[in-house]
């Protein structure tokens, strides 16, 4: 069986190319991009919805987005267990689809930042991080102005093991300063309860090739791998 | 029944549990450095006017508001709405 993923582009997704590009050169999957009202979930065993500004972040980040066709045929996906990763854009459009709980907030610095930073792995059980340890810190880069992570529910959230990913220093200690948008809790991504979605700010797709990396790491495709292998043992 | 045009204002505000990052800075970097410290708090919001066709005000009011809950114009998790007021157009 080949594996086939689905990358959906929105008008104003800038990040759409280099998921594309990582999916198809450095992970060597079948991959397509699709306009968001041409997505029909059935062709596809997985999704990315890649960062971006889609429809200009007007109203409130993902919203307008949330209310696209492509959201509807993927919730079909996410009912019946297939993979769903919301990247930065992506996350805030999981959320305002409630697809994930909670929202993302202007960054407490009021600025959009972009810089590396650093992230503890919490839940290795999802369709995204089978392939990471429990407490194993990534490189990635953030890019973002509405970044901050907040939640009613917190307590379901922590319960349910739904935070995949924390802000932290490179040694995996969580302190104020390497939160970069004062999300709750240093949150940086959730996943539902099933754990085959999950979204975060940080862009696995920016960090899977060592060139890009200050420190020469791949950690990125760890997420992309993870899905594939979530995928090859579904299906089994 | 003629249907008359009105305006619906409508004002997102942040929850109060929720930080409020834009509220904070004016209120310690502006409002207070300048003398204005009496001032206790400021909360951020967004404002909305929206233009309607309907046949009273307040079935003007009562379709924006499930407009606005349907289509989450507001997010719950962080924000609630208020109608501010409802105007007949001339």
């Amino acid at each position: 069986m080949s594996i086939k993923i689905a990358v959906i582009q929105f008008p104003g997704a800038n990040c759409d190319l280099d998921a594309i590009h990582v999916l198809k050169n450095v992970i060597k999957v079948d991959v397509s991009l699709v306009w968001h009202n041409h997505f029909k979930e059935k062709n596809y065993d997985g999704v990315v919805l890649p960062g971006g500004f889609t429809f200009g972040d007007y109203l409130r980040a993902g919203i307008i987005a949330a209310h696209s066709p492509a959201i509807d045929e993927a919730r079909i996906m996410l009912k019946d267990g297939r993979p769903i990763i919301g990247i930065c854009n992506g996350f805030q459009i999981l959320t305002e689809s409630q697809f994930l709980p909670g929202a993302l907030l202007q960054n407490d610095s009021l600025k959009f930042i972009c810089k590396w930073v650093n992230i503890k792995v919490e839940n290795n059980k999802t369709a995204f991080t089978n392939k990471m340890r429990i407490g194993e810190v990534l490189d990635i880069p953030i890019a973002h102005g509405e970044g901050r992570y907040f939640t009613d529910n917190l307590k379901e959230l922590e319960e349910n093991d739904q935070i995949v990913f924390r802000y932290s220093t490179r040694d995996g200690e969580y302190t104020e300063s390497a939160n970069p948008n004062g999300s709750l809790e240093y949150i940086a991504g959730v996943c539902n309860i099933e754990q085959n979605c999950i979204g975060l700010m940080p862009h696995p797709e920016r960090a899977s090739e060592s060139i890009l990396s200050p420190r020469g790491t791949e950690h990125g495709q760890l997420f992309f791998e993870s899905m594939i292998k979530f995928i090859e043992q579904r299906v089994k | 029944m003629v249907h008359m045009e009105y305006s619906v204002e409508v004002v997102l505000t942040n929850k109060e549990k929720a930080k409020d990052p834009v509220g904070t800075t004016i209120k310690r970097d502006l409002l207070a450095k300048k003398g204005y410290d009496m001032i206790s708090n400021v909360r951020s919001g967004q404002y909305l006017r929206i233009f309607i066709n309907a046949e009273s005000e307040e079935q003007a009011g009562k379709i924006v508001d499930k407009m606005c809950n349907e289509l989450r114009i507001f997010n719950p998790v962080t924000q609630n709405m208020i109608i501010l007021k409802v105007t007949k157009q001339t």
